[in-house]
């Protein structure tokens, strides 16, 4: 195992997808997309995530296919800001690079100097157009590399490459015309004619024509954006042009006519980008909520490629849903995502709020603010609130019960104004004992309401519902914050400086705590040994520690806690406090005022929220400090939302590149045989191993299953007919896929690798392997008692058979 | 600039007819306009779009077409079934032919400018030769099923395109058949309209067929097969004109929105000559319907129900950025519909079918500079005098004094005589006027109130003395021989010496009122004259040009009369000049002197006429 490896802070997952436009892949079947500092690779037909391009060390900011080498991408990184390649520009790409002033940009030509390697230096570089902008929206190739267009503020400049020469088509500044936003926001050139397309910050559309002729140059005007247009793509053939913005409605212009149009509305998010495939049959657009949606050529979304929503200020901070080990928090406006961690990859979107989100500057929306999971992932609860005025407070509580059926979470209750003020905080208490599910809202109305589920009032008593049980206060302070002890017997509220502490059979006040060092901000219970112990954090950056038993005040010390979490596995402890510097860790036991550990400075930013995620596969680290790793990994979201996690690996070992291609696998049609050969030959690249480096992938012997050579070695004249065969052929499918390992298992294995340099789980990964194993084995025995039935049927069939063609 | 008491009156509640018709001459560089009430209007465009001459309405009259034909002449069809000649010398009606086809809608000059052609109400195309004096009937191509609604001659002058409804005819000149016959979908945005009707067709040298139509469609056809190229949808509403270069390079249609739109024949890739129709500028200048346009080679000209005449200059056809290249719109007649009885303060307002006379108001109160004084005595509607007949009034003016009133129709001269008793008025009219006194292109009466003068269409000038309830003809000067050029501009002295009178070219001629002889006539310029006065104490003619020359530098004759006198030497000497510009006010119909304090200008906002027009059509505007 990985041992005395240092921590280190990684970024794990949730990348931006949205950051540059997608690139299709010759045939259409893969698409490519910047994220972070990788390239990845998703499927157009069943959206996964088949490759991760590794090898820059820093955020990518381009990529473009070959144009003459279909099988060949170009990647740029790290101060160069954009890249684009031209068909008849074989041997030199264009990029955009920085000048000495921070906001000067260049477009340069660069020769590709001709060699095999993976990275390329260039050095001649040739100077096209000056003072440019520096999204690669704002440039585009027009008629086969005859012209490039580019625009910024108000201008239009294109450069002619034949004639050399540039012109500059300038737009009437806002300063004329009040209100008038004609500022350039993108380009795009018609691949067929000489037809350049600029979108505008007042949503409009333009059409340049004749530009050639400084005088004689024209446009015409498309408006139906009422906002910025955000990017702007012709189809393949040019009859067609795609715009989107703000709207989250992607528009077909046909025949780049006003009246002519159509709409794929509702995508969700503000349209960034869009690309058209190279074979005209698929578009795709990056979404603002980092959403990729792959289209097709009829305006029918057929895929969407979605990370980790970014979009929204997080309220309900990070949860883990206890079901499905997902992350949940904050989403799209009015939802509660569920991102998987392991897969890098939203599972599913939950719609709490199910109101239509009208997306316009300055209109005051209903805000998920809190949830929480209880009683293992059976109930959720949400609380959404809109505040228009200081006196008019909109307030929901809805509870969410888990449909084993549905496999989602229906609502069950909504409470109309469960306080009179904003809640503070809602926990379940998840103690086994309680047979009755239980939940504590705390308001700064002054209560603390304690629901319960019961009978409704129905006849058939089958259906339930939430009631209020108890309302408690005290001395008519806020309750700031209330918490369950583990096993559920005590509750704790926090009443702005004071704790009171309050038996859960009973709702009697049990003891009060007050410390006089400001609001709590945080509490907790410790867990397992220490659980007699209660910790609260205060804004005036004290951490206390009471003992329950003495009901004294065990240990307090001075810091400034932003972050307070414990792991539902171990006692221990995690707060993050803010310096001036940055952001410092300190892992500890409620038992001991001593840490654990400490990292300072994980982030020079804020970190907001953070959650302890429990490892399928504990760890097993045997240095003291790690320790705390062992259980749980320990996730924190920064202010600039950036999800962050601890891993032991070295950035080497991170970086190592997917060396297994999937071409020639890829190569095969995706017939029965091929699964039934595919998995024949996933059992022998099991033999060969990993250091099999499948640059030739070897046909598997069909010999080797009977049925198969029966079926394939029986004349074809005296088989029975296909429909016949076809249904026996289909149920043994049927079966194996029962198995559910087989052809699954090349993929899996490829994703763990994937996955890893992010997630960084190397012990998760090898054990999963080591699973993966067994299940093959199981798979393989299967297959072979199948084949053998199989062939039994083959031969009654065989047998049949010749009465039949003596009949004929 | 003096300092005067200016009364703003906006109760003129006048509102120009609609334009029906747009006819661009190249070769003179004019533009004839044709409005619903059957006033025809020429337009200079080489004189700063003055409009030089118009031709009275008729309320039977209504035109549907006008063109131009070979030698500056100009026809206009109408609904009476009648083909009409004008007299562009004259300023009257040449003549009047009936094509015997029912209400006329289109008419169309073949390319050489011989022949006529005239679509009717009963589906009939009929062909005339113009003949050096009139229009001959050559002969009916097929009649078609419905009316011909629009009429294009090929540029070679063999084949016609005749727009109908639902349908596009394409003729054989020499045949007179149809060889096409083509369809256009009635289909609107998905919904089927009960007719579609073609409004306007353009038949281009290639042999595309461009149509315009209801539905809110352009579409290019290709006459040799007759089959539909392209389809341009462009509105929600009626397109309801076009009109095409003469390069054909580029072509302009208008649509029952409002908005003119600009098609331009643009090359697909710079390296090659494969051209396509692109639409590219839309103009929304208009609220309503645009009935009709032209496209002169710099500018497109567009016209419709709200009334004004809108030129807007094509920026890469002009060369330098002056006056020219700016929008031009043109709402009002560029002649005199207001007279103004100085001694009563009192209006007269010429309307198209009858007069309205006002008084006044008048204020006690005083304030400073630039304040708005309280009314004492709201402005009186005294009169309203109703023609008879449906000729539209060509002019009317009040005397002085207030107690007589003129005005003409083409066909006769009215005089009236007022009479003032306390609060009330009563009105007679001088019966039997002279037979020479048959239609007035201009009246005025001498300061004094005694003398008439009337410049006739026939070139002629009229003097005639006013007794009381009578009057007795004095003198007649007679145009100078070989011009039949009418005088429409009059100004007398004050000291009632001295007339001037301009024509439309020609220059001023002077008269000598004393000796009944003319005087000495100032040289023609090379712009029309738009107005004449004679200064009061220096009996100098002063003479506006349509060219809009800078103002006159310091060795004009003319001066402030009323420098302001408590200012120091510099603003004394800034304000000697006798221009001033004051952007204070509203569109400006009149303006004159009632003393030498007390200013009268007549306002017209663009709003109030617009407001007075039938809704246009409604357009869902975003965010409302």
């Amino acid at each position: 195992m990985v041992e005395e490896e240092s921590v280190r802070v990684v970024r794990c997952g949730g990348s931006e997808l949205n950051f540059r436009r997608a690139v299709f892949s010759a045939d259409s079947k893969y698409i490519f997309c910047v994220s972070g500092d990788f390239v990845k690779v998703h499927s157009t037909a069943t959206e996964e995530c088949v490759h991760i391009l590794q090898g820059h060390r820093n955020l990518v900011t381009g990529i473009q296919l070959n144009p003459n080498n279909h099988l060949q991408t170009f990647v740029v990184g790290l101060k160069l800001h954009a890249l684009f390649t031209l068909p008849s520009a074989e041997d030199s790409v264009f990029v955009i690079i920085n000048k000495e002033k921070p906001d000067v940009f260049q477009l340069v030509s660069v020769k590709l100097p001709k060699s095999s390697s993976q990275e390329i230096e260039a050095k001649e570089l040739s100077f096209v157009l000056d003072y440019i902008n520096q999204s690669p929206k704002c440039i585009a190739f027009g008629n086969e590399g005859e012209y490039v267009a580019a625009v910024r503020d108000f201008y239009l400049s294109v450069y002619f490459f034949k004639k050399k020469t540039t012109s500059r088509f300038t737009l009437s500044s806002s300063r004329n015309k009040k209100h008038a936003k004609n500022n350039f926001t993108c380009v795009a050139c018609h691949p067929k004619e000489d037809c350049i397309a600029t979108g505008h910050k007042d949503g409009k559309i333009r059409l340049w024509r004749n530009f050639d002729d400084d005088k004689k140059y024209t446009y015409t005007c498309l408006h139906w954006h009422h906002d910025m247009v955000m990017d702007l793509a012709f189809s393949v053939t040019g009859t067609s042009l795609l715009s989107g913005g703000r709207e989250s409605v992607l528009v077909e212009w046909r025949d780049a006519t006003e009246k002519n149009k159509e709409f794929l509305p509702r995508l969700g998010a503000t349209i960034e980008h869009i690309s058209v495939s190279p074979a005209g049959d698929l578009f795709c657009t990056s979404h603002s909520d980092n959403k990729i949606i792959v289209i097709h050529r009829n305006l029918e979304a057929s895929a969407v490629i979605q990370g980790l929503v970014k979009d929204s200020n997080i309220f309900t901070g990070l949860m883990v849903d206890p079901r499905t080990k997902a992350l949940v928090l904050n989403g799209k406006p009015g939802h509660l995502q569920f991102y998987s961690l392991q897969h890098d990859k939203q599972l599913y979107n939950l719609d709490i709020i199910q109101q239509e989100y009208i997306n316009d500057y300055g209109l005051i929306q209903i805000e998920l603010t809190k949830a929480a999971f209880g009683c293992y992932g059976n109930w959720l609860a949400t609380v959404e609130q809109r505040q228009e005025k200081e006196t008019e407070l909109e307030l929901q509580m809805k509870l969410w019960m888990y449909n084993k059926k549905t496999q989602g979470f229906v609502l069950n209750t909504k409470v109309n104004m469960p306080h009179e003020d904003h809640i503070t905080a809602l926990c379940f208490c998840n103690a086994e004992k309680f047979e009755n599910p239980t939940l504590v809202t705390s308001s700064k109305d002054g209560h603390f309401k304690v629901w319960i589920l019961t009978d409704d009032s129905d006849i058939y008593k089958k259906a339930v519902g939430w009631t209020c049980d108890f309302v408690g206060s005290y001395h008519k302070y806020q309750a700031t914050n209330c918490c369950f002890s583990e096993d559920g017997s005590l509750l704790a509220v926090s009443f702005e400086e004071i704790v009171t502490i309050w038996d859960s059979e009973t709702w009697e006040l049990k003891c009060t705590f007050c410390q006089r060092a400001g609001k709590i901000r945080h509490l907790c219970f410790g867990r397992l040994t220490c659980s007699k112990y209660l910790l609260g954090a205060t804004e005036n950056g004290i951490l206390c520690c009471w003992n329950l038993l003495s009901c004294a005040l065990e240990w307090s010390a001075k810091l400034n806690v932003r972050v307070m979490e414990p792991d539902p596995n171990s006692e221990n402890i995690a707060a993050i406090s803010r310096s001036s510097v940055g952001s410092d860790l300190f892992v500890f036991k409620p038992s001991e005022p001593r840490p654990l550990y400490i990292q300072k400075n994980i982030s020079r930013e804020e970190v907001q929220w953070g959650v302890f995620v429990p490892r399928d596969v504990p760890e097993s680290f045997t240095s003291e400090a790690y320790q705390w790793l062992n259980r749980s990994q320990f996730y924190f979201l920064t202010k600039s939302q950036s999800l962050l996690t601890f891993s032991t690996k070295s950035p080497e070992e991170k970086l190592t590149p997917t060396s297994k291609q999937l071409l020639a696998e890829e190569s095969l049609p995706t017939t029965p045989f091929y699964f039934i050969l595919g998995k024949h030959r996933e059992q022998q690249d099991e033999k060969i191993n990993e250091a099999f480096e499948s640059e030739l992938v070897q046909l598997p012997l069909t010999e080797n299953i009977p049925a198969i050579s029966e079926l394939l070695h029986t004349p074809a004249h005296v088989l029975p007919s296909a429909s016949f065969l076809c249904s026996k052929f289909v149920s043994s499918l049927l079966l194996s896929k029962e198995t559910k390992s087989g052809e699954e298992i090349p993929e899996d294995v490829d994703m763990e690798e994937g996955k890893e340099s992010d997630d960084s789980d190397e012990e998760n990964d090898f054990t999963e392997k080591i699973q993966d194993t067994n299940n093959t084995d199981l798979g393989e025995d299967l297959l072979h008692q199948l084949s053998k039935s199989e062939e039994k049927e083959l031969r009654k069939f065989r047998k049949v058979d010749y009465s039949w063609i003596t009949v004929l | 600039m003096g300092e005067f008491k200016v009364h703003r009156v906006r109760f003129f509640n006048y509102v120009p007819s609609g334009i029906r018709c747009v006819a661009y001459n190249n070769q003179s560089n004019r533009l004839a306009v044709s409005r619903t009430d059957g006033t025809v209007e020429i337009y200079n465009l080489s004189a700063n779009y003055f409009q030089e001459k118009f031709f009275p309405g008729h309320e039977s009259r209504a035109t549907e077409a006008l063109c131009w034909a070979k030698g500056q002449r100009l026809f206009s069809g109408g609904l009476n079934g009648e083909i009409i000649e004008y007299d562009l010398q004259a300023l009257n009606i040449k003549y009047a032919m009936d094509a015997f086809g029912g209400p006329i809608w289109s008419m169309a000059v073949s390319p050489c400018g011989s022949q006529l052609l005239v679509g009717c109400e009963d589906g009939s195309v009929k062909l005339f030769q113009i003949t050096p004096d009139k229009i001959q009937f050559e002969r009916n191509f097929d009649r078609q099923k419905s009316r011909i609604l629009s009429l294009s001659w090929h540029p070679s002058g063999t084949h016609i395109a005749a727009g109908s409804i639902d349908y596009i005819s394409v003729f054989d000149v020499k045949s007179g058949s149809a060889v096409h016959k083509m369809l256009v979908d009635r289909q609107y945005m998905g919904v089927s309209k009960r007719k579609c009707i073609i409004w306007g067709v353009a038949f281009l040298s290639d042999g595309t067929v461009i149509s315009v139509d209801s539905a809110g469609k352009v579409q290019f056809w290709d006459s040799a097969t007759g089959t539909l190229v392209k389809n341009h949808l462009i509105a929600n509403a009626d397109v309801q004109s076009i009109a095409v270069s003469d390069q054909e390079d580029s072509f302009v249609v208008g649509t029952a929105e409002g908005t003119v739109f600009h098609f331009q024949l643009v090359s697909v890739t710079s390296n090659s000559s494969e051209k396509q129709w692109v639409r590219t500028k839309p103009f929304q200048h208009h609220t309503h319907d645009v009935r009709a346009v032209a496209h002169s080679p710099t500018a497109l000209i567009s016209g419709g129900t709200d009334t004004h005449l809108v030129i807007r200059p094509l920026m890469e056809k002009v060369e330098v950025k002056n006056y020219d290249a700016a929008l031009r719109k043109i709402t009002f007649p560029h002649r005199r519909l207001i007279s103004c009885s100085k001694k009563r303060h009192l209006l007269l307002f010429q309307f198209a079918h009858h007069l309205e006379l006002w008084r006044l108001g008048s204020t006690v109160a005083t304030g400073k500079n630039g304040d708005t004084l309280p009314l004492s005595k709201d402005a009186d509607h005294l009169l309203h005098l109703k023609t008879k007949g449906p000729e539209n009034i060509i002019c009317s003016c009040i005397s002085p004094c207030g107690s007589w009133i003129a005005y003409s129709t083409t066909s006769r001269f009215f005089l009236y005589r007022l009479n003032y008793e306390h609060d009330n008025i009563s009105l007679q009219r001088v019966s039997k006027m002279p037979a020479f006194l048959r239609s007035a292109l201009q009246i005025l009466f001498s300061e004094d109130s005694t003398k008439l003068f009337v410049a006739s269409n026939q070139g002629s000038l009229h003097i005639i003395r006013l007794l009381e309830g009578s009057f007795k003809h004095l003198h007649t000067f007679q145009p100078q021989s070989g011009t039949v050029e009418s005088m429409c501009l009059l100004a007398v002295s004050p000291d009632g010496n001295w007339l001037a009178a301009s024509g439309t070219s020609a220059g001023v001629h002077v008269y000598n009122i004393k000796h009944l002889k003319l005087h000495c006539t100032v040289p023609a310029y090379n712009f029309p004259v738009t107005a004449l006065a004679i200064a009061p104490s220096t009996n100098n003619l002063v003479i506006a040009h349509s060219d809009q020359q800078p103002l006159p530098n310091d060795k004009t004759l003319l001066y402030n009369p009323l420098p302001p006198t408590n200012e120091s030497d510099v603003i004394r000497r800034r304000t000697a000049h006798a221009f001033k510009i004051s952007k204070i006010y509203k569109p400006l119909l009149f303006m004159d002197l009632l003393d030498e304090r007390t200013l009268v200008a007549v306002e017209r906002p663009l709003d109030d006429i617009i407001a007075q027009l039938p809704p246009p059509i409604k357009k869902k505007k975003f965010g409302t």
